[in-house]
């Protein structure tokens, strides 16, 4: 994977040799075969397409929802779903206790999920990458101090310091944002940091190095291109243990508002009903376990292809 | 025994990092009496809110309070709980036997089932026992506890009503709980088995250990199974994080009297001082046994302390 990344010729100020412009060849081609690749896998295209009707439901949630997912309707709650009503298809996945459309809520909710899980990506993934290549890159008192923090988050199980730190701020889509993605950059900065210690000392950084190149330089035009591949597998597990811990939160009621549609607070609101209306629960359970199903059968492929090693890892 | 230093060192870092952060959450909204008083401040006046701040001594500089809260926590005074009308500490110290108890038996659980499934997996690779044990450990890591703890209540408790939905004194109680406390580290746990066996099945001691015709029994449980287990025993010390960090939403899914439960209640009734004492214990303990493992591991595997 190594000398498959290595940076382009321009990148690297020297002139490379044939090996490894063969091997550039190589890994570019290879890159390209990624879909082709991907679809070859029943299972990653089932994760695929799975994911597209998530991603198509929750950006087209205003024109796909048959109904308004806040409108309360107390005459019309607790409506059972099309399957079990003799009476007609009103409400394909019933109401609520609020006589709220289920159905809607749960296309709603997957924009909730979506938004927290990809935005906390980017937060935890930004700060883990740069503590992982300065800790890697300068080590000595730069990394003593930055794995001492991993080390100290690392004490805090994720979920509970997030359950505390939202006590404190209150519920909120971006608060929750934050605290995900604040709390969640430590197992990218420790893998990017053992992945720079591997690489480092490799003939093209000390080619960098020997030309006069500077420091911030080498780090992100020399190594960065070359840790990329754990980010983006530790990325597509992130997103899925994020979309969990988003709704365990508001599960307990404190990760977004509870007017918000959101997975976790229609579980939330359906566990009360449990045994007397079902519909309230299985479709948002059933939608969070297909989701993050599909994210990790996704994660599980990107992780063979674009790197094995890390399979005993991630 | 300089490895051993190192590690305690480490530890004691940590220690003082957990202090740190559970000092800072009082500071998160910026001032420590809102984050106490909350909604009972709208029920009074400037000057008892400012007779509350000296009283409590959020007027003096942070490292002074630091250190007082340092010092209040070394004797086990974690400050008061006025909902529970009990010393936190003591609010937390109550309930931990509890989630010691549930913790203890998700994670037994969690060997007994995932390690031979794993073994099981490995061996008979690519075999449809290997592809329902991967589609199982698939789900398994997909199933949120908290959803599974429902699917369970629905099922055993609801409509079979085998088993209790809440509460704790039977053994019958502990049952759920565990499972859906159990499910995700016996799913990561078992892929982690299989990818490690199926390693090690490829190396040369492996071959040679064939080829001198020794017992397919005894290269899988002699020579494959106890070096595969080594990155197994650096995953347990990770996974009570993962137990303790879960119990929160598994207790309150079960009414399971334990710490997590009482975090999730004293944030609903604004009792700051039982969530900051749970979440310093929790810590603790999580610190603790992670101390505990990596010391072990250096003993199982030489190499670390040599490494170090």
């Amino acid at each position: 994977m190594k000398v498959l990344d290595r940076p382009s010729e321009s990148d690297a100020g020297v002139a490379l040799d044939e090996p490894v412009a063969s091997q550039l060849l190589v890994d570019r081609a290879r890159r390209s075969q990624i879909l082709p690749r991907l679809f070859r896998s029943k299972t990653a295209t089932i994760g695929v397409i799975v994911l597209l009707l998530v991603l198509v439901a929750a950006a087209a949630a205003p024109w796909v929802a048959p109904n308004d997912p806040f409108a309360i309707k107390l005459i019309q709650r607790l409506k059972p779903p099309a399957y079990a009503n003799s009476a007609g298809i009103t409400f394909w996945l019933g109401t609520d206790s609020l006589g709220r459309d289920v159905l809607s809520r749960l296309i709603y909710g997957a924009r909730v999920s979506l938004i927290v899980g990809l935005s906390a990506v980017v937060i935890s993934g930004t700060v883990g990458l740069l503590v992982g290549l300065l800790s890697g890159y300068f080590g000595g008192w730069v990394d003593d101090v930055f794995m001492r923090i991993c080390d100290i988050q690392l004490s805090f199980p994720t979920i509970l310091l997030a359950l505390t730190i939202m006590a404190v701020l209150g519920s909120g889509l971006d608060k929750l944002i934050l605290v995900l993605g604040l709390t969640g950059w430590v197992q990218y900065g420790r893998i990017v940091r053992s992945q720079v210690l591997s690489i480092k000392n490799d003939e093209f950084v000390l080619a960098a190095r020997a030309t006069g190149e500077r420091q911030w330089r080498i780090i992100f035009q020399q190594i960065l291109p070359n840790v990329w591949s754990p980010v983006i597998v530790i990325a597509s597990f992130t997103v899925a243990s994020n979309i969990v811990a988003e709704a365990s939160l508001s599960f307990l009621g404190i990760g977004v508002p509870p007017s918000v549609p959101s997975w976790g607070t229609m579980l939330a609101d359906g566990r009360q009903y449990i045994g007397v209306a079902d519909w309230l629960t299985i479709p948002a359970g059933v939608a969070i376990s297909l989701t993050v199903l599909s994210i990790n059968i996704l994660g599980d492929w990107l992780r063979d292809y674009l790197d094995p090693r890390l399979k005993n890892i991630v | 025994m300089r490895y051993v230093i190192r590690r305690l060192s480490q530890s004691l870092i940590v220690v003082f990092g957990v202090s740190v952060v559970a000092f800072g959450m009082l500071f998160l909204t910026g001032d420590p009496t809102e984050v106490i008083l909350r909604d009972a401040a709208d029920h009074m006046t400037v000057e008892q809110i400012q007779e509350f701040r000296v009283k409590m001594g959020f007027d003096r500089p942070w490292y002074i309070q630091y250190g007082s809260f340092v010092g209040n926590a070394l004797k086990g005074d974690f400050g008061y709980s006025f909902i529970r009308h009990q010393p936190a500490y003591e609010v937390i110290t109550d309930k931990l036997p509890a989630t010691i108890k549930l913790a203890s038996f998700a994670f037994v659980l969690s060997l007994l089932v995932s390690i031979p499934l794993g073994m099981l997996s490995a061996i008979r690779v690519h075999k449809p026992v290997d592809h329902i044990a991967t589609v199982l450990a698939l789900a398994g890591q997909s199933i949120p506890s908290f959803w599974l703890g429902i699917l369970l209540i629905l099922f055993f408790g609801v409509h079979l009503k085998w088993l209790p939905i809440s509460g704790s004194g039977t053994w019958q109680h502990i049952i759920m709980p565990g499972i859906a406390l159990a499910a995700f580290p016996i799913a990561r746990n078992m892929r982690l088995t299989r990818s490690s066996m199926l390693d090690f099945m490829q190396r040369d001691f492996v071959r040679t250990a064939r080829a001198k015709g020794i017992s397919e029994t005894r290269v899988v449980y002699a020579h494959v199974l106890r070096n595969s287990l080594l990155p197994i025993v650096t995953a347990i010390g990770l996974e009570l994080g993962f137990l303790l960090g879960g119990s929160v939403i598994v207790e309150t899914i079960f009414g399971w009297p334990g710490v997590g439960r009482e975090i999730v209640s004293a944030i609903g009734s604004k009792d700051f001082y039982v969530v900051q004492a749970g979440v310093i214990m929790l810590a603790l303990i999580f610190a603790a046994v992670n101390l505990l493992v990596d010391l072990a591991y250096s003993w199982i595997d030489p190499r670390i302390r040599h490494g170090a």
